[in-house]
């Protein structure tokens, strides 16, 4: 098996064009069961050829928001629109979208080729073209061989296959996937991400995956919606979301972060200075306008820290914090330092360039960490 | 360490193996005790010939014999009481009559147990231990007295002719009671729960995304319950039809008390060959074939349950 190649997305934005025309938008939409509230008014379009992941914890409201598109789920409130078309009352069967779910629900009483061809026989598809689109379809996920077979024949990575060219086979609008990966182990995973993008790519279609894995939506999504409580909390591609989070919940959710509270102290157009516990932190570029006094955070990632020991000097016009070494992990690739600074735990992130090195920070050792303005972010919410 | 791993490898004690064997034996000899030297008995009573004696039949082999006795006695034995029961249109369409009730029977279970089931499979979780309480509760009153109960039903002056002629519905009271009709309605009333049980048990195991996935797919729904649901099922299907079918063939009390004389089932044959005929043989002759007949449905249902066995490992 060739290693997938990871497609180019190139300059694909068609959230940012005005005339573009949205494949799927929710629409102030609110979903309840009893007195729980599963999504709360929630608005958000996505365009075609979109690989668009809704990413959060578990109960959130990301899988209930693919299930009000399958249409396994009502809104309560609110509407769901696929290429301009209200869904309302439209029953599952005659939506032109497919869904690959978690379990995959292959059905148990049939081949591998009988799974694949339920769609296209309900379809009323003559015979021949059954056949030979089934084919295709074992084909693309490459179990030419195992057309035979029954899924409990299969291994986890087989099964997770043919429920995709289940899915496929009937080349929907739309694919919805449910956690597609999660029963994967990590290796086959990262295997499949790749394969799934270069899929979505060539076919041309519009993918909308449900997961909770930060690693899988920020590798395959063109754009990504936080989730939070039944809402969304950003939307954006995965360096926006990953570079400038808009909330403390993005900010934490998405990969390591320092964060440390404070109270605007100095304003200066976009430049605001911030009273901490770690002493003045400057940030250089903020996104929300603030007022003196007002309670805000102040967030660094920690392979954007640097750290040195308490004597050496560190170039101008950083944040400096003083601090010890608490525990040190050693990944291969990078360390990380976890530094004990009046009472917070900072971390530190460095890069393992060089094959050794020469003295190594130690355990207790005081050390400094200096973060540049422009990597510091401002938190309002 | 060392002991650990010497300990796994070490050959069980006397006594351990003994024990195992004991708990493997148990069922065995209750077995060859209850189900074996019983048919035994009733086989080589079915070669016998009647006679006034006590018990009423000959040979009877007694330890004074010796085994040249027996073996002058074992000459006795005959086939004649299967010819007997072959050559009798009267056993022979007593045998047919309760095949045929027993599929009718079967096939109306069928129809109206599935339905009962696949509700209860699909009723809200907090239910369910409730609706299989009240499939089981009829066990709790005496099945003969249940069956006593639908004489009073059924007859001419019983509650349904009364409800039924208070509604306006007929003119004259149905003639029910003593008919097959009665039998079948006994039989569907008794066995009920022996059909929705193994139903229920195959339709609540079912995942329920299966059905969401036929839909996804294009499979309106009642078109996804007998393309997901009914094959998913079949064990249930099989288990329960066999679990009606193997008794019903041989029921004797529903057509004594509700089929009245015009109805022949085989067990109610039997029962009047031994005691009122007090023809012991041809009894037991009876019994043999209606084993025999049995055998092969019975074989069916043991290989779906160790498939099902298998299956589920």
């Amino acid at each position: 098996m060739e290693p997938p190649e990871r497609p180019s997305r190139g300059a694909f934005a068609p959230w940012d064009e005005p005339a573009a025309r949205p494949l799927v938008v929710f629409e102030g939409v609110t979903k309840r069961f009893g007195a729980e509230t599963a999504v709360s008014d929630l608005t958000l379009a996505i365009y075609e050829r979109e690989f668009f992941a809704l990413l959060g914890p578990s109960g959130c409201g990301k899988s209930t928001l693919m299930r009000m598109l399958a249409g396994f789920e009502t809104p309560s409130a609110g509407r769901v629109l696929l290429a301009g078309q209200d869904l309302a009352g439209m029953p599952p069967h005659v939506r032109p979208v497919n869904m690959m779910f978690q379990s995959y629900a292959l059905f148990p009483h049939m081949s591998v080729e009988k799974n694949i061809a339920f769609g296209l026989e309900m379809d009323g598809r003559p015979r021949d073209e059954v056949g030979a689109r089934v084919a295709e379809a074992l084909r693309m996920v490459k179990l030419e061989g195992l057309a035979g077979r029954r899924p409990h024949q299969l291994s986890g990575g087989q099964r997770q296959r043919v429920a995709l060219a289940r899915a496929l086979v009937k080349r929907p609008k739309l694919l919805l996937l449910d956690e597609p990966l999660g029963a994967l182990d990590r290796k086959l995973r990262e295997e499949t991400q790749f394969e799934l993008m270069a899929l979505q790519e060539r076919l041309g279609l519009t993918f909308i995956i449900v997961t909770h894995d930060q690693d899988e939506a920020m590798t395959m999504a063109t754009r990504i919606a936080v989730m939070d409580k039944g809402r969304i909390a950003q939307v954006g591609t995965p360096p926006v979301i990953y570079e400038a989070p808009a909330t403390r919940h993005v900010a934490g959710f998405i990969g390591e972060i320092n964060l440390v509270e404070g109270t605007v102290s100095g304003c200066d157009g976009r430049r605001v200075t911030v009273a901490t516990a770690v002493g003045d932190l400057t940030v250089a570029d903020a996104a929300d306008s603030v007022a003196v006094g007002q309670a805000v955070a102040v967030a660094w990632r920690p392979e954007k820290t640097r750290i040195v020991r308490a004597g050496e000097a560190i170039s101008n016009g950083r944040a400096v914090i003083s601090g010890t070494v608490h525990d040190i992990g050693y990944l291969g690739g990078r360390t990380t330092y976890h530094v004990d600074v009046t009472g917070l735990r900072l971390k530190a992130a460095v890069a393992n360039a060089a094959r050794s090195v020469e003295r190594p920070l130690g355990t207790g050792e005081a050390v400094k960490l200096a973060v540049a303005p422009d990597a510091l972010l401002l938190l309002v919410r | 360490m060392a002991g650990e791993c010497s300990d796994r490898l070490r050959v069980p004690p006397m006594s351990e193996r003994a024990t195992r064997r004991t708990i493997i034996l148990v069922p065995y000899l209750w077995l060859a005790l209850f189900f074996l030297v019983p048919f035994a008995i009733v086989a080589k009573m079915s070669l016998s010939q009647v006679a006034t004696a006590i018990p009423p039949y000959v040979p009877t082999f007694g330890l004074a014999d010796g085994p040249t006795g027996w073996l002058a006695k074992a000459r006795e034995f005959s086939l004649d009481n299967y010819g007997v029961i072959v050559g009798d249109r009267l056993y022979v369409d007593a045998f047919l009559a309760s095949l045929r009730i027993a599929a009718i029977g079967t096939a109306i279970l069928l129809v109206i147990g599935y339905p009962i089931a696949h509700a209860m499979a699909r009723a809200p979780e907090r239910w369910r231990p409730i609706l299989v309480m009240a499939v089981i509760l009829p066990f709790w009153t005496s099945f003969l007295i249940r069956v006593y109960a639908w004489i009073g039903i059924l007859k001419p002056e019983g509650l349904l002719n009364e409800l039924l002629l208070g509604l306006g519905l007929i003119g004259a009271p149905l003639a029910i009671a003593n008919t097959e009709t009665a039998v079948l309605i006994g039989v569907v009333y008794s066995y009920l729960p022996f059909m929705v049980l193994p139903l229920y048990a195959a339709l609540e195991r079912m995942d329920r995304t299966l059905l969401e996935a036929a839909q996804d797919l294009g499979c309106p729904p009642w078109k996804a319950f007998w393309r997901i649901t009914v094959p998913l099922s079949l064990p249930g299907i099989v288990a329960g039809s066999f679990l009606c079918f193997i008794p019903i063939t041989g029921e004797v009390v529903i057509p004594d008390l509700l089929g009245g004389s015009d109805t022949l089932m085989i067990g109610k044959t039997l029962w009047t060959e031994f005691f009122s005929n007090r023809d012991w043989p041809v009894a037991s002759a009876v019994a043999v074939l209606l084993l025999v007949i049995l055998v092969g449905p019975i074989m069916v249902y043991q290989r779906q349950q160790a498939r099902q066995m298998e299956a589920g490992r």
